[in-house]
């Protein structure tokens, strides 16, 4: 499929109120277990915000509060103008009366109607602008033949397709997706982000997202909150979460990286892959110093001012890139680091390379003092 | 901004107290639930009420021969399905042999035939002066009893194999879905480990579906517990014919109701065994691939074997009394039609639809309760009060009558006592306690299909709709009806079908003079009179085949790829 064009009618009517989802210092407890504390978190109009962070750290408590699902019991959550829910004791307005458009990890299509009936279900039988509207978009998102299917013999893009224009269909104030892409198979699910990336640009609505998947948030988001633990870790745009995390658990969000202690010492930080700069580190210090495999620049032939010798482990093509093992010994016992070379870089197994660092690709977390 | 140390406290505080004390839903939730068992909690206060005389006299007299004669009974019988319903599960799903399709379905028919039914059928051609006996007579020239041997069918062995071949089927349905869930990987490694097929279904497949099997076994006992009409029919003096006796004939309530609480044991003891078999059954899942199933081709005398061994008990348990059922009803129609027949089948009708109404009402309001409402009490008041479908109908009975006598008394006393006026006995007596009795039984039937309706309707499409603007009444409307409605609609009918069938509960609680089509058949049949009732027997077993058809077709669907049909 192509990415799909929405109409104009897309647009909601109400676009210009401009609205904007703000929660501020929600929490919110079940039992005695507490998923999300002191949480605020700000989507302006026409912004898409990812949160992001492993299963169980509290992220689609926060949609559902959002959505009125739960009721909030600490903080306040206004839509535009208006209170929707305040935790201090105020009122909760009641989910079908947030205008907010909610689509659902597992789609929850309703099995007993159609793929249109399931589209139009929050219209109210006169709006005929939208139904038209409904009917139009599904023709141009390809799903025009399967209008009166039911949701059980479309396949799964499909139906997440017909799940975002649910909830998009009554041209809700904010919209919040919980996983949107999680139910898919992996070779599908770089093209129906695309797609579901220009549907919801061209929507212009206010967007929070949540998904556990690091190149997902990257791909989609204006703005990154990292949670964990119920708690608002980190929040930047995509490229200071990956280049700048504020702490370990952000950096390896993104995947396995080389982790190596360090002393300062005269000045500079001395670790097995040589000197750093200290930016400021005060002497004796200690640190961690994290090093991403992209982040591994490596050479061959292997000589001295090219950088630190590693032996080759392992080497493996993965197409792109190539990923290798190196160890820091002249075997395998050594410690060992991964490493990604862009293209094609099949050293001999057992032999030297060189390994250079840039400085500004290191992460450096100072320990806190002994 | 709040505290910290608030935020995290206030939340919990409210949970903590909410898990103990049930919300509104939680309360409505535990009353309803709490009505319903109130027979249960009856029977149980019996019991534990001391009444050593009673006991005594029980101990000397007729305790132990119950006790024996009940363990005889259930133990033969889950012999007997065990024998016959792993048997024909595992020919029809694992092996290949004529007419393989149709047993497939039509082994599920001898369910619709209720035990009592059964008995009289076979009683009525195998007694002396039974069809066959006479037939044999004839042949062989014999002229009276001493001239030849044959078995009594009024015993201990006949009411085993009458309930064997009725009861079957729970085994059957249960192990062949079991057999279907295997992995036929499984089958294959032990075949390629050396195993032969033979022995592959005893160190395998046997062991994986046990717990299925061990389920199938413990309905079809508790069944077998409940029936009153063989037993009694046959003189095989167990507790649910004590019971019975006990209470109509010696005219002893309590010693009924301590009876019935020694019952009880035994329906605890197999409700453990159910429930533990069932937890069993989640770990026995090999693997979800389903392919097609391997199919072992029987040739020769192994298919005729085969063959054979799944027609007997179609035959015995379905077509002999169907077609005897038939004939005598066309024989007289007229005589039955003068015996009251359409008012006696309209009191059925209307009794049992009256129950179905009540039973998927209740069911409804306890499912809803359960997902809306909070707290481990409601929760576990709605599993007690659902245990009713073990227990047999006499113990029920009771456990109707007793607090129903109660009220009944109380009221009387107090309208005499204010208004100078006796009010008689306003329930017991009346359709009303017949209705109370179903509703304790069959509950079970219908709130578990209806909460497994419900579980299909996933949280998520309740909050899609609340966010597309539907108010909660209108999510009810446009959401839940539409994919309940075949739920409630099977709910019905599974109550309606097994109260038309019901026996105990009716003859123990019906108004003097009022008959359904289970009290006539048993009554006619009891006066020798069997075959002036048989248009009325036949109808039960019409009604008990709706469900067996139904259920018979979803057989056949059951597994892709594997309807009927043979496999390359």
């Amino acid at each position: 499929m192509t990415s799909p064009m929405i109409p104009p009618a897309a647009a909601p009517t109400t676009m210009s109120r401009a609205d904007g989802l703000h929660m501020l210092n929600v929490s919110h407890a079940f039992g005695d277990h507490t998923v999300v504390s002191g949480v605020s978190v700000f989507v302006n109009p026409g912004e898409l915000v990812c949160l992001l962070g492993p299963s169980g750290c509290g992220k689609t408590t926060l949609l559902r509060l959002a959505a009125g699902l739960e009721d909030l019991q600490v903080g306040r959550i206004t839509i535009g103008e208006d209170t929707v829910a305040d935790g201090q004791g105020g009122a909760q307005m009641p989910p079908e009366k947030r205008n907010v458009g909610l689509m659902f990890q597992d789609f929850a299509l309703f099995p007993h109607l159609t793929v249109y009936e399931n589209i139009v279900f929050g219209l109210a039988e006169k709006d005929r602008t939208r139904r038209e509207w409904a009917r139009d978009t599904l023709t141009t998102m390809g799903l025009g033949d399967y209008a009166d299917a039911f949701p059980h013999t479309l396949s799964g893009g499909q139906q997440q397709r017909v799940a975002l224009l649910r909830a998009l269909a009554p041209a809700p104030r904010v919209l919040l997706l919980d996983e949107p892409f999680s139910g898919l198979d992996v070779n599908r699910r770089a093209q129906i982000r695309q797609d579901t990336f220009q549907i919801l640009s061209r929507s212009g609505i206010a967007t929070l997202m949540v998904t556990h998947d690091p190149e997902e948030a990257m791909f989609m988001a204006d703005r990154i909150m990292v949670m964990q633990h119920g708690r608002i870790v980190q929040s930047g745009t995509p490229v200071e979460i990956y280049f700048h995390p504020k702490t370990v658990f952000v950096a390896e969000l993104f995947g396995p990286v080389n982790r190596l202690d360090c002393r300062v010492e005269n000045g500079a930080l001395v670790s097995a892959l040589g000197r750093f700069p200290a930016n400021g580190l005060a002497e004796g210090a200690e640190a961690q110093v994290l090093v991403r495999p992209e982040a591994l620049n490596l050479s061959q032939p292997a000589t001295a001012d090219a950088g630190i010798p590693l032996t080759v482990v392992s080497a493996r093509s993965l197409g792109r890139s190539t990923h290798l093992t190196l160890s820091l010994g002249d075997d395998d016992a050594g410690p060992l680091f991964n490493a990604r070379m862009p293209g094609v870089f099949l050293p001999e197994i057992g032999s030297r390379v060189s390994a250079r660092v840039a400085p500004e690709h290191l992460l450096i977390f100072p320990k806190s003092a002994p | 901004m709040p505290h910290p140390a608030a935020v995290a406290d206030r939340p919990a505080t409210r949970y903590q107290l909410a898990r103990l004390i049930p919300d509104r839903w939680g309360i409505i939730t535990l009353a309803v639930a709490l009505f319903v068992a109130t027979p249960l909690i009856a029977v149980a206060t019996i019991a534990m009420t001391p009444a050593p005389d009673i006991w005594r006299h029980l101990y000397n007299t007729v305790l132990f021969g119950y006790v024996e004669r009940t363990v005889m009974l259930i133990g033969g019988i889950g012999l007997g399905t065990f024998i016959i319903g792993t048997g024909t599960a595992w020919l029809v799903t694992m092996c290949r042999f004529p007419g393989r399709g149709l047993f497939n379905w039509a082994l599920v028919l001898p369910l619709a035939v209720p035990t009592y039914i059964l008995a009289f059928v076979f009683t009525d051609q195998l007694e002396y002066a039974g069809a066959v006996q006479g037939t044999l007579r004839e042949i062989f020239g014999w002229r009276n009893r001493q001239d030849y041997w044959f078995p009594e069918i009024r015993s201990m062995g006949g009411a085993i194999t009458v309930m064997t071949l009725v009861l079957y089927p729970y085994v059957y349905l249960l192990a062949r879905a079991a057999f279907l869930e295997q992995s036929v990987c499984v089958l294959e490694v032990s075949r390629t480990l050396g195993k032969s097929a033979w022995q592959s279904f005893w160190n395998v497949a046997l062991p994986l579906a046990r717990p299925a099997i061990v389920v199938g076994m413990t309905l079809a006992m508790m069944e077998a517990l409940n029936d009153f009409g063989t037993v009694d029919f046959f003189g095989v003096k167990t507790f649910t014919a004590g019971i019975y006796d006990v209470w109509l004939n010696m005219d002893n309530i309590s010693g009924a109701a301590q009876l019935a609480s020694v019952l009880m044991i035994f329906v605890v003891v197999l409700v453990v065994l159910e429930r533990m078999a069932r937890r069993g059954q989640r770990y026995h899942h090999t693997s979800s691939k389903i392919q097609a199933l391997p199919s072992y081709r029987l040739r020769g005398i192994k298919a005729m074997l085969a063959a054979v061994f799944c027609a007997l008990p179609i035959l015995f348990g379905f077509v002999l009394p169907a077609s005897v059922l038939v004939s005598y009803a066309v024989v007289f129609f007229d005589v039955t039609l003068q015996a009251n027949y359409l008012t006696i089948t309209l009191n059925s009708i209307s009794l049992s639809l009256g129950a179905a109404v009540i039973a998927v009402a209740i069911g409804l309001l306890l499912a809803y309760g359960l997902r809306m409402g909070s707290g481990p009490l409601p929760r576990a008041a709605v599993r007690f009060a659902s245990i009713g479908y073990a227990v047999p109908g006499a113990v029920l009975a009771i456990g109707v009558i007793v607090p129903m006598a109660g009220l009944d008394n109380s009221i009387d006393a107090f309208s005499e006592r204010v208004f100078g006026v006796s009010t008689g006995l306003l329930f017991s007596g009346t359709v009303i306690a017949i209705l109370y009795g179903y509703l304790a039984r069959f509950l079970a039937l219908s709130f578990g299909t209806i909460e497994a309706g419900l579980g299909k309707v996933s949280r998520n499409m309740d909050g899609a709709a609340r966010t597309l603007g539907a108010n909660p009444f209108q999510t009810m409307s446009r959401v839940h009806f539409p994919l309940l409605r075949t739920s409630l609609l099977t709910a019905g009918l599974l109550v309606f079908v097994d109260c038309m069938k019901e026996l105990p509960i009716t003859i123990i609680l019906r108004p003097f003079g009022y008959d359904t089509l289970a009290t006539f058949v048993f009554q006619y049949a009891s006066d020798e009179l069997f075959e002036e009732s048989a248009l009325g027997a036949l109808t039960i077993v019409a009604a008990g085949l709706i469900p067996v058809v139904i259920l018979a077709l979803t057989t056949l669907r059951s597994r892709p790829g594997h309807a009927g049909g043979g496999h390359p």
